[in-house]
């Protein structure tokens, strides 16, 4: 079962469709951690603020099983736009600590002449990381991303894709069971499709 | 457009055409890898009724790509209930004039990357821009004054229609896009008028704007010919990706 994360902020709706849309059953929207501590692959949302994201996380009760299953269990973990962001140790734009799953901060788009922040529309991503096992050779692979801060990989070894935006950014990040996507999968049309599938077949 | 759950089609914002089944055509823009889809239910714009959330349920549940609704939003609670549905991005217009704190309050909650302003732009006799209100609301302000006022509500983005132009297909009115591109710092989507591929490279490329709306191109098979749901190829508009 997957159990995609109710933490109060996110697309939850638009991936529980896309799963559905492409054939993957069982998949449940939670904010229960005993739901959260019986499934099998975990996708953890989000749209907003990190402190916001941090502080929904612990009113809820909910660090400890995330902990529990990324890092104990290691279940296939998925983290969206904030979600991602908040497997880091923190970010920028807040106060809080994150997660501390990545060795890795948030950091916010500086804008500039023609470059407006956030970063909002599709673009493309550059599959830099050996262990990608999402998309499929020889496609080129846009997303719709919506950001105003992006996170930065102390390890190289953690970065999956790279988008440029300005200057080039780490869209996605691997580590072990572990994934972070800067985009929005369940708004990038069939491109997003191959990556939800993909991480339904893990 | 949307109006009692028919996808329809205006010229100029009058008359509308019926074109459709909406959710039908949701399912092949999917198909077509369009960027984005707003969707404007011009009925509950006008005869200030209410949202339909069902029908907008059923579309946000087969639309793949950011979704983008506008058309009598008054509220906090209306902001709210369509994020959840699965829309990114709240489309206002009638607000600006009615309630700007509302709309500078849900920016400021939501995100200003999920408020966009529709303004509707026509000419006058002088040839001069004036601001055009569905709901018989206006401003006393000059245009310029308008732009910069709309852009301190915290509003993400701004939708330019020319009335003059939509459903004309004979192009963008650049000059009204470009003079709107310099008076706000935010992203502008260019809307009313377009006609061809040539047309969107021409406004994408010539006058700096972030994004581009078509309308009749999207429904029909030609100027003055049958229904078709369709969308033009992105090589046929974009220029080396």
């Amino acid at each position: 079962m997957i159990a995609i994360v109710d933490y109060g902020l996110g697309n939850l709706a638009s991936i529980k469709n896309m799963f559905k849309h492409i054939g993957v059953k069982n998949v449940i929207v939670t904010s229960d951690s005993r739901e959260i501590a019986n499934a099998s692959k975990i996708i953890l949302p989000g749209v907003g603020a990190f402190d916001t994201g941090m502080s929904n996380l612990l009113n809820l009760n909910l660090i400890d099983i995330l902990n529990q299953k990324a890092l104990i269990e290691k279940v296939p973990f998925l983290g969206i736009c904030l979600g991602m962001q908040l497997m880091t140790s923190g970010s920028e734009e807040g106060l809080l600590e994150g997660l501390g799953w990545f060795n890795a901060k948030a950091v916010k788009f500086i804008p500039e002449p023609g470059l407006k922040v956030p970063h909002m529309g599709w673009n493309y991503v550059n599959p830099i990381g050996k262990n990608d096992i999402f998309l499929t050779a020889n496609k080129k692979y846009r997303f719709y991303f919506v950001h105003s801060y992006y996170v930065q990989c102390e390890e190289a070894e953690d970065v999956l894709y790279v988008a440029n935006y300005g200057q080039n950014f780490h869209a996605a990040i691997c580590k072990e069971n572990i994934y972070g996507m800067q985009f929005h999968p369940e708004k990038s049309l069939h491109y997003g499709m191959d990556i939800l599938m993909k991480f339904s077949e893990i | 457009m949307v109006k009692d759950r028919r996808l329809v089609k205006t010229i100029n914002f009058e008359d509308p055409k019926y074109v459709g089944d909406p959710i039908n055509a949701v399912k092949i823009f999917n198909d077509k890898e369009v960027d984005e889809l707003v969707v404007l239910d011009i009925n509950a714009s006008k005869v200030n009724s209410t949202i339909d959330f069902e029908l907008l349920k059923d579309f946000a549940s087969e639309c793949f790509m950011p979704l983008a609704y506008g058309g009598g939003v008054k509220n906090l609670s209306d902001f709210k209930k369509l994020f959840n549905l699965g829309i990114e991005k709240i489309i206002i217009n009638t607000l600006i004039f009615d309630n700007p704190e509302t709309l500078k309050l849900a920016a400021q909650k939501f995100g200003s990357q999920s408020v966009v302003a529709s303004i509707d732009v026509v000419k006058d006799r002088n040839g001069d821009f004036q601001i055009f209100s569905h709901s018989g609301r206006n401003s006393d302000m000059g245009f310029s004054d308008f732009l910069k006022y709309v852009e301190t509500l915290n509003v993400g983005e701004v939708l330019i229609t020319s009335v003059d132009r939509e459903g004309t297909w004979s192009g963008f009115d650049e000059n009204l896009i470009r003079l709107v591109n310099s008076q706000v710092s935010i992203p502008v989507i260019a809307n009313g008028g377009c006609g061809s591929p040539s047309h969107l490279t021409s406004i994408l490329y010539h006058t700096g704007v972030q994004a581009a709306a078509i309308g009749s191109m999207a429904v029909y098979q030609k100027k003055d010919m049958g229904v078709l749901i369709r969308f033009p190829k992105r090589d046929s508009i974009i220029i080396d990706e």
